[in-house]
């Protein structure tokens, strides 16, 4: 077949997928989003902002984000590290590090609420310890910092494996002479660390916090099985809206929003680990 | 019979023109060898030929048979490939037979003609090997066995010995020079290396800047340049120019010395390669700045009023940096170029 | 004497470090391990010590709990369905996505930009979401509430992936062997399947498990289309707030299990992929 045409044949099925599975339903969440039934409005958007539950969504996904991500960015990159120097084990060391890699959000949280509920492993290792004499519900409404709690720790548990995946093959692509240069020059662990990996890392770094943002603002199986409706994150709402409330409308309003918040993070973070040009490896 | 002709092809990449109207007739069972630096269109032109790429103008004939629709299959060629290529799946026996099996020949044909040519190789007690377990040299011997055991009208060499080292590589040239001579096929062979070319050419054609700049016996493009490229760009060290002022009647001044030359009226561009050179008592005067000994040699780098030039002298002459020489040039084998064509003048 | 003095606190601190290197190792090795260790001993135990307090540390091995999980209503008839959706995204996410993946390694071509920042965006999108309009367009086209239909969105998911993973394994390969098999006697088609492929099929195996963990694990969109046949991800999810301790422990298990095996099976690769879909 005619090289000139070859490609654009080999990239039809994918494109025409695109369209029908993602372009099209984009469309229709949009039009969903913006009417009631006749005619351009924002209504909805209206509707789902000033329901109550909205702020505590938003802050609470918002904060949730902000407390887990950068805890996760400072663990892959101490973890990415620490790989990248060992010599023996390695290959077992990294397999366990990414297990939670292939664990769903779901799985996650009930392996949390495994530790975290009455009957669970961290109330028996409480008393065990003396420090409480009987099982406490831990993640009830009495306890809003330990449902919190829970949900981060799963969060950070959960998804840390994929930016460590990114950052060691990122590092993996930085050669070795810049390391040895520097250590020639006098440059101590800390500060090759500081002047070499991290500038050096900065589109694994983009990569890496880009896809982790974007999924900390979907985050919902997790929230699901531990806090259940203790803790409302937006996707949650989104959900609620579609299936208890059968308000399609309203449902898609939030989708956007959630859309509008992960383009807004993700120009941000490329804006602000930009690489200038010419100065990749 | 496979006689190779290039008609007028050019080719673009974009707005990049990679090769200019290139026309070029290699004889059967000829070695032709495109000599020149990367980015010149060597490379381009040979895989055209392969039919590996296509020629934005121009057609490809080889036999007497127009190619250059035709599918890298149906040409007649083999090619070796600058990294080589073996299929690192398959054993060295079913890489030299993939193009055997690929044509359908019967089971026993396919293994005496793998066998025959890896003998040929010196890879006969490889076969069962695989791409991985073998050095370099090796794999470069499997590359050019399964292209020899194809028994093609044509072979295309692409870098074949860039990857060896210095001593494999001179190995290889000589032995690859002689069984290509014996398979009696006619062979093109890209390099930017020349002394592989002038060593294993029949012609050479000297490329740049995607045109043909000479195309001749390696000899001929060694002593008679046909423009300032190709005399800066062959021998190691490469010829010297000096600019020259016409005198009148044929004589020329080249810093400050009255010389022999063209009848022109335009100053010239005076050349001399190194050896070319003796100390006599009239000529140049050079002053020696830099001075290399080679063991039969002495490479010396001098200051000729401004221009730096360099001589090859016999290493029983002592100089030093400093000294001041005065350097005789053979008067046969001075050369003249037209700066503004920058093309020999006869 | 002072010089002496010297080495020794220098020798002891880097002991010192390297104590404390393998024991953050250990710490996080860990740290990995023991909540999955605490879910397996809750799936191994009796459905009455999942509920009992306090907890013991090792497991009883009693299989009450998976065969409770077993014998619950339609949770077999879940797990058959998340292996279907998981096998038809597979499937369909390789066919569809490594044509692709070869055009973009190996041609330039116009739009070949437009194309790769396409992919790109997919996967910077919160792509469950749009379940909720396929939920409208499927009850339109009489793929709501089937396998098939989810299988689409999942293949939406993963789509992006296996296109981006493949582009990188073609990469991988030198278009040199390919260009050899075309001078010895192939066409493209012929030097495809005996050149490229036999050398490319663990990468596209294990880009093949990533897709089906991709669908595996997925619940938003699973939970949003599908009704009676629910996935096992859909149906805990459902059953959340009333089923019982022990069902929602085995469950969680089994969907953690493939994964083990997954990240074991593509370890080779899980690196490579990443290296360079990252530029």
């Amino acid at each position: 077949m005619n090289a000139r045409i070859l490609p654009y044949v080999l990239i039809l099925p994918v494109t025409l997928f695109l369209c029908l599975f993602f372009l099209y339903p984009f469309i229709l969440v949009a039009q969903q989003a913006f009417s009631t039934g006749s005619g351009f409005t924002l209504d909805n958007f209206r509707d789902v902002t000033s329901h109550w539950k909205f702020p505590i969504s938003m802050k609470n996904t918002l904060l949730l984000a902000a407390a887990v991500v950068p805890i996760q960015l400072a663990l892959a990159l101490l973890m990415a590290t620490m790989v990248s120097r060992m010599e023996k084990g390695r290959d077992l060391v990294l397999y366990i590090w990414t297990i939670p890699l292939g664990i769903s959000d779901l799985a996650a949280g009930l392996i949390w609420l495994a530790i975290f509920e009455q009957s669970g492993f961290l109330n028996t290792m409480m008393s065990g310890l003396g420090v409480v004499d009987k099982p406490v519900n831990l993640l009830s409404y009495q306890h809003p910092g330990i449902v919190f709690l829970a949900i981060a720790l799963a969060e950070i548990w959960r998804a840390t494996a994929i930016m460590l995946v990114i950052l060691v093959a990122g590092i993996g692509l930085i050669p070795k002479e810049y390391y040895e240069a520097a250590e020639v020059f006098g440059a101590s662990p800390w500060k090759r660390f500081l002047r070499i990996t991290l500038p050096m890392l900065r589109p694994s770094l983009q990569t890496a916090l880009v896809l982790r943002v974007i999924l900390a603002f979907e985050i919902f199986a997790v929230v699901a099985a531990l806090g259940g409706t203790l803790f409302p994150v937006l996707m949650g709402e989104t959900y609620a809206y579609q299936f208890d409330l059968l308000n399609g409308g309203a449902a898609a309003a939030i989708a956007l929003i959630i859309l509008a918040i992960s383009i807004g993070f993700t120009l941000l973070i490329l804006r602000l680990l930009r690489v200038p040009k010419g100065a990749s490896i | 019979m496979a006689e190779i002709q290039i008609k007028n092809v050019a080719k673009t990449f974009g707005t990049y023109q990679a090769l200019h109207d290139i026309n070029l007739t290699i004889a059967d069972q000829e070695f032709m060898v495109l000599l020149g630096a990367s980015g010149c269109g060597k490379t381009t032109l040979l895989r055209i030929v392969a039919g590996l790429e296509t020629a934005t103008t121009g057609e490809i004939w080889i036999g007497g048979r127009r190619v250059d629709h035709l599918a890298p299959k149906d040409r007649g060629i083999a090619m070796v490939f600058q990294n080589y290529a073996v299929f690192p799946h398959m054993t060295v026996f079913e890489n030299i037979g993939f193009g055997l099996r690929m044509q359908k020949l019967a089971n026993d044909e396919v293994k005496r003609r793998v066998e025959r040519t890896a003998t040929l190789m010196h890879i006969e007690q490889l076969l069962n090997r695989y791409s991985g377990e073998l050095s370099g040299g090796q794999r470069q011997r499997v590359a050019v066995a399964r292209a020899l055991a194809m028994e093609p009208d044509v072979i295309l060499m692409d870098e074949p010995l860039s990857n060896l080292d210095a001593l494999l590589r001179m190995e290889m040239r000589a032995e690859l020079k002689g069984v290509l001579a014996e398979s009696k096929t006619t062979a093109i062979y890209v390099t930017h290396d020349q002394v592989e070319a002038m060593s294993m050419a029949d012609r050479i054609s000297v490329m740049h800047q995607g045109k043909i700049v000479q195309a001749a016996s390696p000899i001929e493009v060694y002593r008679n340049p046909a423009a300032e490229f190709v005399a800066g760009f062959i021998g190691n060290p490469p010829m010297n120019f000096l600019s020259a002022t016409p005198a009148g009647n044929g004589k020329w001044t080249v810093a400050g010395e009255t010389l022999d030359g063209p009848n022109a009226t335009a100053p010239l561009q005076f050349a001399i390669r190194p050896e070319d050179m003796q100390l006599a008592d009239t000529g140049l005067k050079a002053t020696a700045k830099v001075v290399e000994p080679l063991g039969a040699h002495l490479l010396v780098t001098c200051d000729v009023n401004g221009t730096m030039i360099r001589a090859i002298l016999d290493s029983d002459h002592k100089v030093k940096p400093g000294d001041v020489l005065t350097l005789a040039p053979q008067p046969d084998r001075v050369r003249w170029f037209d700066p503004q064509t920058t093309l020999a003048v006869a | 004497m002072t010089d002496a003095v010297a080495i020794d606190t220098g020798a002891d601190t880097r002991k010192w470090g390297k104590y404390l290197y393998v024991s953050s190792v250990v710490l996080l090795c860990a740290w990995v391990i023991v909540p999955i260790y605490f879910l397996m001993i809750n799936t191994l135990s009796s459905p009455e010590t999942v509920s009992s307090f306090p907890k013991p540390f090792f497991p009883e091995f009693d299989l009450g709990s998976l065969k409770f999980f077993a014998g619950f209503a339609g949770m077999l008839t879940a797990l058959k369905n998340s292996v279907l959706v998981a096998g038809m995204t597979m499937i369909m996410s390789i066919l569809i996505g490594a044509p692709a993946g070869y055009a973009l390694s190996r041609f330039e071509f116009r739009g070949k930009g437009t194309f790769r920042l396409l992919i790109l965006l997919t996967r910077a999108f919160p792509l469950p979401l749009l379940a909720l309009p396929l939920a409208v367009l499927f009850i339109r086209t009489g793929l709501d509430d089937t396998a098939f239909g989810l299988a689409l969105v999942h293949t939406t998911l993963a789509l992006p992936f296996a296109v981006l993973i493949t582009f990188s394994l073609f990469s991988g390969i030198p278009i040199e062997l390919e260009e050899a098999a075309w001078t010895l006697g192939c066409n493209r088609l012929t030097a495809f399947t005996k050149v490229v492929l036999p050398l490319i099929l663990p990468g596209i195996t294990a880009s093949a498990i990533f897709a089906f963990v991709i669908s595996w694990n997925e619940v938003f969109a699973a939970a949003v289309l599908t009704i009676e046949n629910r996935t096992l991800t859909a149906f805990l999810l459902q059953n959340l707030d009333t089923s019982p301790l022990h069902l929602k422990f085995a469950g969680g298990f089994i969907l953690v299990v493939p994964a083990l095996i997954f990240i074991f099976v593509v370890r080779k690769y899980l690196f490579a992929m990443w290296g360079i879909a990252n530029r």
